[in-house]
């Protein structure tokens, strides 16, 4: 059976996650590599690094990070955050991510995503999409991009199933509503993209306890379900989500 | 030890060459058959399309290196789109073709396309994420010391059939149940991802090293 993915996502700002202040294991704070390995021990199933660096200069500290992380961790891992054109992504997963991410610049040029498929494989093209609810569109969601701050067009399942012919071989749906609050993944936006698309979901954003992850991954209809800061600020371990997981009966990895 | 890992631009090597460097395995990465004949055991990774990925095979004339290597006995570890095409033939075609892409015809099968249903609707296709693997033989040296039912690493679209079934060593359920993992002489051959598939992914990889069939 194919298992439920717990995914951890870490920001990295200019080499140094932003979140993590009371990481315990005594891993150096604010090195994505210390803790992407700390994860990597706890089972997590895959690792998002998401670049918010400002500066278009201090980027390729990324590079180098994603290089480390690939010396040692063997599981998957995507990367996202400021990829806009072909050859930002080729620089990426030749330093050894598995996949990529891609958001604002594909709403901005959607061609991004049939390129990135044609050059590395649907597999390695996740689709990062932030949703907003709005009752004027057909679906309830509008996307929207720039962190949240620019609405688009588009109506939110219409969008995902245009990136899913695009190429795209999954999307991460962020909900820009739960995105912060701790009180639970959406789980009607989740499960309503979900049950329309053919590739994989993963809910992200709400995320506060171990209970919210089985809510989605069972409600929802998601197949992943992402987490930051339930367990950079030490609240929860990977192990203890999923522990508590394979006790409500959701099928997850052991590790 | 001489260890070449095949090139033939199908997908990323970059993760198969740096769990091998974590095993301490020495290997080189090249796609011309002059220096991979040197070579004692070959990698033989890939993702992506069978059709493309024969057509790149042959271009280089890698596809004769395979098929002597294999001959001669030596071991070969084929992952993902490389444990496809040692078969006979793909339904992964090229566009506008009517018959199946023609393989290497190492090891008698051919690959068809996932389908089915899940519980919560039509099966998502490609296959991607962990499943479990019952391995056939649990004393076989390329599995020891890993249990039967482990979850490894899978990203694909199609899935091996193999004529003879006692060559199966490994066998995964998604919409259907499926070949995994299989053994033909010195081919060792996993539809998932061993470099990627963690700590037991790292011990698979390191059993195909101590492997002497």
């Amino acid at each position: 059976m194919l298992k439920k993915r717990v995914i951890v996502c870490l920001d990295v700002k200019e080499g140094k996650t932003t979140k993590g202040i009371k990481f315990q294991d005594n891993v150096d704070l604010g090195d994505p590599v210390a803790m992407a390995e700390t994860y990597y021990r706890q089972g997590v199933d895959e690792l998002v690094f998401y670049d918010i660096t400002a500066s278009a200069e201090k980027r390729g500290i990324m590079l180098d990070v994603v290089a480390r992380v690939a010396e040692k961790i063997f599981i998957p891992f995507c990367v996202g955050g400021g990829l806009s054109t072909a050859e930002d992504i080729r620089r990426v997963i030749n330093a050894g991510a598995e996949k990529v991410s891609l958001n604002s610049p594909a709403v901005k040029n959607p061609e991004l995503i049939r390129e990135a498929a044609r050059l590395y494989g649907s597999q390695s093209v996740v689709l990062g999409m932030d949703a907003l609810a709005d009752p004027s569109l057909p679906s309830g969601y509008r996307v929207v991009i720039n962190g949240g701050r620019t609405p688009t067009e588009w109506d939110a399942l219409e969008w995902a199933l245009r990136a899913q012919s695009l190429g795209a071989g999954e999307i991460v749906l962020n909900s820009i509503d739960a995105d912060g609050t701790k009180a639970g993944y959406e789980l009607k936006l989740t499960r309503l993209i979900s049950s329309r698309v053919s590739i994989p979901v993963v809910a992200s954003g709400g995320a506060g306890t171990p209970e919210h992850l089985r809510e989605v991954l069972q409600e929802g209809q998601a197949d992943a379900a992402l987490v930051a800061s339930m367990v950079h600020y030490g609240t929860y371990t990977v192990r203890q989500i999923k522990g508590y997981l394979r006790q409500k009966n959701v099928s997850v990895r052991e590790a | 030890m001489k260890v070449g890992i095949i090139d033939y631009n199908a997908g990323n090597l970059r993760s198969v060459e740096l769990a091998l460097r974590h095993l301490e395995i020495d290997a080189f990465v090249s796609g011309n058959p002059r220096d991979l004949v040197k070579a004692d055991r070959l990698v033989f990774p890939g993702d992506g399309h069978a059709a493309t990925s024969m057509h790149n095979l042959r271009e280089r004339g890698l596809d004769e290196l395979l098929v002597n290597f294999f001959r001669r006995g030596l071991p070969i570890l084929g992952i993902c789109v490389g444990s496809q095409i040692v078969l006979d033939s793909s339904d992964e075609k090229a566009a506008g073709e009517a018959e199946p892409t023609r393989c290497l015809g190492l090891v008698q099968g051919t690959c068809h396309r996932l389908e089915g249903s899940s519980p919560s609707g039509p099966l998502k296709v490609p296959h991607m994420g962990w499943n479990a693997v019952q391995f056939s033989d649990a004393h076989h040296p390329l599995v020891q010391g890993i249990p039967s039912g482990t979850d490894f690493y899978f990203v694909h679209s199609f899935y091996t059939e193999v004529s003879d079934p006692t060559i199966i060593l490994g066998r995964t359920e998604y919409g259907q149940e499926f070949t995994t993992g299989f053994v033909k002489d010195a081919l060792a051959a996993w539809q998932f991802h061993p470099e990627k598939s963690g700590e037991w992914g790292l011990k698979l990889v390191a059993n195909f090293f101590q492997w002497r069939p």
